[in-house]
């Protein structure tokens, strides 16, 4: 065989279709007609998971931990917002346009995460967060600062489909959102670019002398992520109408980060499961314990740390490696 | 204006106390701890209650701030910091803002969602007047508190037989332990030193800061950005960091109300582009 | 194989979403409750609760012959999640009502909701003037707008203050209340020398009160919120602002009832408005504050009183329209209310749904060995002052 048909062969494998991909994405379809009373929460964790993908993108791909990745959700639904409150009121526009915006903001600041530590990153990111927290605090005219941005009344999707009360058109355009993006961050993913990434991040100074420049392609990726995590910014603002401040708080930051791990990062997926997890035990121990909800996820996440997140996150991997006949090295 | 100097330097001064136990773990033992503000909040409520529900004087809770805050830092690093200084950064991250979740909820529980105030005894109250500046008595307090401090630390980790073996453990723990340094007990030590100095920050900033459960949280940026601005390589770095922070942020807010918040981000951010170690970093390590 | 884990996830979940399908009772009126019990407000949403417990066990759990349940649950102080908790409350838990709401934008945040849904909410705490404009199905119990920041200003220009400096913090409500009292205070001859905004993150007062200072004014008109506000007064003090002979006049959020005690000494003498004091003299307020100390042991403040009238307000409904529970024939009989509150007498205008309630000002002063808020001068029947005009 040669190297030629091995890779290629590798890449294919990589973007065949798993059975437990094609069952998650029917549960969810399926979840409009089986569960009309849960939509809401169900739209809650479609936004959640996209912005978890989006961070997965670069803390799974490409190694970059962000404590500040709530910029670009923030600048999304600001975005959206506006857009739907002065000019635009259709949401696929509104969409696009979040998304844009955001991943020209994410290009622009691009250039803080090549440099230093993880450290330096955490801070800059988290500066990043921070400045734009303020600055749509201070900008009053625009964001309705404190208060939050009111207003918006959204037309149609598409000046076809209107947004409900029981949320389920809601649902089905979040839905179709984050199929359509998942999709295509699973291609970027399994091209040899997602590979390259995944190269820069094993080993950055080897993925150079093989050619491969960090710089361009973590400039690329970080650029793709924000871009996601204002569409699901914007998606938070279409279906809620409403932008709020705490947009751009440090807890969302947090959440995100938290979500990713409980699904384990560097498969995609895990955003969306861990977004399922998350969502669903937040609700149930706030409904269970208003008041101290968050003993709990600060537990659930020490446990995690302290087992180890590979063991927890990794073991379907060595499980399917181990059936196969491999060693665990080539399953991921 | 002095008294916007004066103000200043006190804010600094406190912000260094509150971080530099966050520097020793953070330059010395390479640790992200992100639960160090839960450290303070725990040195003030541990000066609440004695002062609130004992009567005891403010200057006995601050050594006791110091000491529970340590004893409990000494007892986390033995059951689970321990495990992690090999793990990496993220899970650090995450481990540490677990932590701080969970103060956050168990303060909550047992202390109440509201402000907690302390009254200062009479001598640390009002202000004095020296050649026109207004000083208060209680920034003035913590500015010496401090000074006594940078000293004392600055001493410790030079001169001292416990620093050198500290920063042999650190530099390389397996070749520190062949010389016969107990590297496991230097960590906890040094750990302790670490946390009991945030409670002591806590105790102390209790009255000007205020404290409630969500302190963690909200004096978090602060913290780092001392720790990241100063570097981690020494004590004077953030020592200086702290110093311009307090000073910035005081006087910023004095002059430009308007812009005062985006101050310390900006220069933050600023300084991580330039110097993506820190200000006062010894270039060329790590 | 590799779907395994996956699959049982989802499982799990879904168990977990059906497991949560309501009950419903024909005779039982559900009200929804949305606090932030968690975050920065936990304390706000703990005396609402307080004091809509309080008002359950003193008038018992019927209203218009339907037995009334609460249904609490935490927002943390999101908006979306008070959004989506509205939302699921009315079109699952199917609430005849709404209560809460901590902050303004978490109340502006469920306007559409409810707007769409035809379902009353009854806001507790939010305070600011544009929200009631948002929904037709809003009633307020807490306070409208800088009602209580106007009569502060009639006094004070009365008393003979006449250059003042304000201080609020830089939000929604801040800006309301600095808005009302610069607009009374100068109408009746007063002059504003400097206007201080604090950010709503503040960990340190020390530069914002030396402006104040260095302003020399007769007096600095203070709005903060309950939290903060104790600490703020203690910077006060301690820079020496009263000695400089600067008067500290503000609305009853600086000396809030729950922190009082805390604050101590230095919060002697200090003047504020405000529409509710722990130690109002009338027996609805004795047994009220009795009742909350007794059950949830903390002093109740001004938000306490907002769920009990907000109880009362959804009880007082409910028995106009004889347990119909129909959302628009509700917020109808909510229009007009009038009742003797713990706080005195208040009612809801008809045409904006928000409170009108007396405005007292008081002074701290040192009763049975507490602190208190002693109230020494009423304004009577005070409306949200920039819809009145």
């Amino acid at each position: 065989m040669t190297h030629h048909t091995q890779a290629s062969e590798f890449l294919n494998a990589r973007h065949r279709w798993r059975l437990w991909e094609i069952a998650l994405w029917l549960l969810a379809v399926a979840a409009i007609f089986i569960l009309p009373s849960q939509l809401l929460i169900l739209t809650e964790i479609a936004i959640l998971a996209l912005f978890a993908v989006s961070l997965d993108l670069i803390l799974g791909y490409a190694g970059i931990v962000s404590l500040g990745h709530t910029a670009f959700f923030g600048l999304g639904a600001y975005a959206a917002g506006i857009l739907a409150r002065d000019y635009v009121s259709e949401p696929v526009t509104g969409l696009v346009f979040a998304g844009l915006i955001s991943g020209l903001f994410g290009l622009a600041t691009s250039f803080l995460v090549l440099r230093g530590s993880d450290l330096t990153r955490l801070m800059t990111t988290f500066g990043v967060a921070m400045l734009l927290a303020e600055l749509g605090n201070q900008a009053t005219w625009l964001t309705g600062g404190a208060d939050g941005l009111s207003g918006i009344s959204m037309s149609p999707i598409l000046g076809l489909f209107e947004f409900d009360l029981y949320g389920r058109n809601g649902y089905i355009y979040c839905l179709a959102v984050l199929i359509v993006l998942t999709f295509v961050a699973r291609r970027i993913v399994n091209s040899p670019f997602g590979l390259s990434l995944m190269a820069i991040k094993r080993n950055p100074r080897r993925a150079a002398m093989l050619g491969i420049s960090p710089k361009r392609r973590i400039v690329a990726i970080y650029s793709v992520s924000a871009a996601y995590a204002g569409m699901a910014g914007a998606l938070l603002a279409q279906t809620t109408n409403f932008v709020s401040p705490d947009v751009l708080a440090f807890h969302r930051s947090a959440d995100v980060l938290l979500v990713l791990v409980i699904g384990g990062a560097g498969y995609l997926y895990g955003g969306i499961f861990g977004a399922i997890i998350f969502t669903l035990l937040r609700d149930w121990l706030s409904v269970a314990t208003p008041q101290y909800w968050m003993f709990w996820i600060g537990l659930i996440l020490v446990a995690i740390v302290m087992i180890g997140r590979e063991r927890l996150t990794g073991w379907p991997l060595l499980l399917a490696a181990r059936l196969r006949g491999k060693p665990a090295e080539d399953a991921r | 204006m002095l008294t916007i100097l004066f103000d200043g330097v006190a804010y600094g001064m406190l912000l260094f106390i509150l971080a530099c136990g966050l520097s020793i773990t953070l330059g010395l033992m390479n640790f992200v701890n992100l639960a160090h503000g839960a450290f303070a909040m725990a040195g003030g409520y541990v000066t609440v209650i004695l002062m609130n529900r004992y009567g005891i004087s403010f200057y006995w809770c601050l050594p006791a701030a110091f000491l529970v805050t340590a004893l409990v830092g000494a007892i986390l690093e033995v059951t689970l910091y321990r495990r992690l200084y090999r793990a990496s950064h993220l899970d650090q991250v995450l481990f540490s803002i677990g932590l701080v979740f969970m103060a956050i909820a168990a303060a909550d529980y047992f202390m109440g969602g509201q402000q907690q105030l302390i009254n200062l005894p009479a001598e640390l109250r009002g202000r004095l007047d020296l050649f026109g500046i207004g000083i208060g008595r209680s920034r003035l307090f913590v500015i010496l508190i401090c000074a006594v401090l940078v000293v004392a630390l600055q001493l410790a980790l030079t001169r001292t037989r416990f620093g050198s073996q500290l920063r042999a453990a650190v530099d390389d723990g397996r070749v520190a332990r062949g010389l016969g340094i107990n590297v496991s007990t230097i960590f906890v030590l040094t750990f302790a030193l670490g946390s009991g100095l945030a409670g002591l920050g806590g105790a102390l900033g209790a009255d000007m800061l205020g404290l409630d459960p969500n302190f963690p949280l909200k004096f978090l940026i602060y913290f780092m950005i001392v720790v990241t601005v100063g570097g981690t390589s020494s004590i004077t770095g953030p020592f200086i960091a702290a110093l311009l922070l307090g000073i910035a942020d005081v006087a910023g807010k004095y002059y430009l109300p308007q812009a005062g918040a985006f101050i310390i981000y900006a220069v933050m951010i600023l300084v991580l582009i330039l110097r993506p170690n820190g200000l006062f970093s010894r270039e060329g390590r790590r | 194989m590799i779907t395994r884990r996956h699959l049982i996830a989802s499982a799990a979940a879904i168990a977990m979403l059906s497991a949560a399908a309501p009950s419903m009772a024909a005779d039982t009126v559900k009200i929804g409750l949305i606090l932030p019990m968690t975050g920065p407000f936990a304390s706000t949403g703990r005396q609402v609760e307080a004091g809509v417990r309080a008002y359950m066990a003193l008038n018992g759990d019927t209203a218009g012959g339907k037995k009334v349940e609460i249904v609490l649950r935490d927002d943390a102080g999101t908006a979306d999640q008070t959004r989506r908790i509205a939302q699921e409350l009315i079109v699952n838990d199917k609430v005849s009502m709404l209560m809460g709401f901590g902050l303004t934008p978490l109340a502006m945040a469920v306007a559409p909701v409810i707007s769409q849904a035809k379902v009353p909410a009854i806001i507790t705490s939010a305070t600011t003037s544009a929200i009631m404009s948002k929904s037709d199905y809003f009633a307020r119990t807490s306070m409208a707008g800088p009602q209580s920041a106007v009569p502060v200003a009639t006094w004070a220009a009365k008393n003979g203050l006449k250059r003042v400096v304000t201080l609020v913090t830089d939000y929604g409500p801040g800006h309301d209340i600095e808005k009302g009292f610069t607009d009374e205070f100068k109408k009746d001859g007063g002059e504003i020398v400097e206007a201080v905004r604090v950010p709503l993150q503040n960990p340190d007062f020390a530069p914002f009160l030396q402006r104040v200072r260095d302003a020399k004014p007769d007096a600095v008109f203070v709005f903060v919120p309950a939290g903060v506000g104790s600490l703020f007064m203690k910077q006060f003090v301690d820079r020496g602002l009263a000695d400089a002979g600067i008067k500290l006049i503000a609305t009853g959020d600086v000396t809030d009832d729950d922190l009082l005690g805390a604050i101590g000494d230095p919060a002697l003498g200090v003047i504020t408005g405000h529409f509710y004091s722990a130690a109002h003299d009338s027996p609805e307020n004795k047994a009220f504050v009795k009742q909350v100390k007794d059950t949830a042991k903390i002093r109740p403040n001004f938000m306490a009183v907002g769920g009990f009238d907000a109880m009362h307000l959804a009880y007082a409904a409910l028995a106009k329209t004889n347990g119909d529970t129909d959302g628009t024939k509700l917020i109808t009989a909510m229009k007009g209310a009038e009742w003797t509150s713990p706080r005195g007498p208040i009612s809801i205008d008809p045409a904006t749904r928000d409170i009108v309630q007396d405005i007292y000002i008081r002074k701290v002063e040192k009763k049975d060995g507490e602190l208190y808020n002693i109230e020494f001068d009423t304004f009577k029947k005070i409306h949200d002052p920039f819809v009145a005009k």
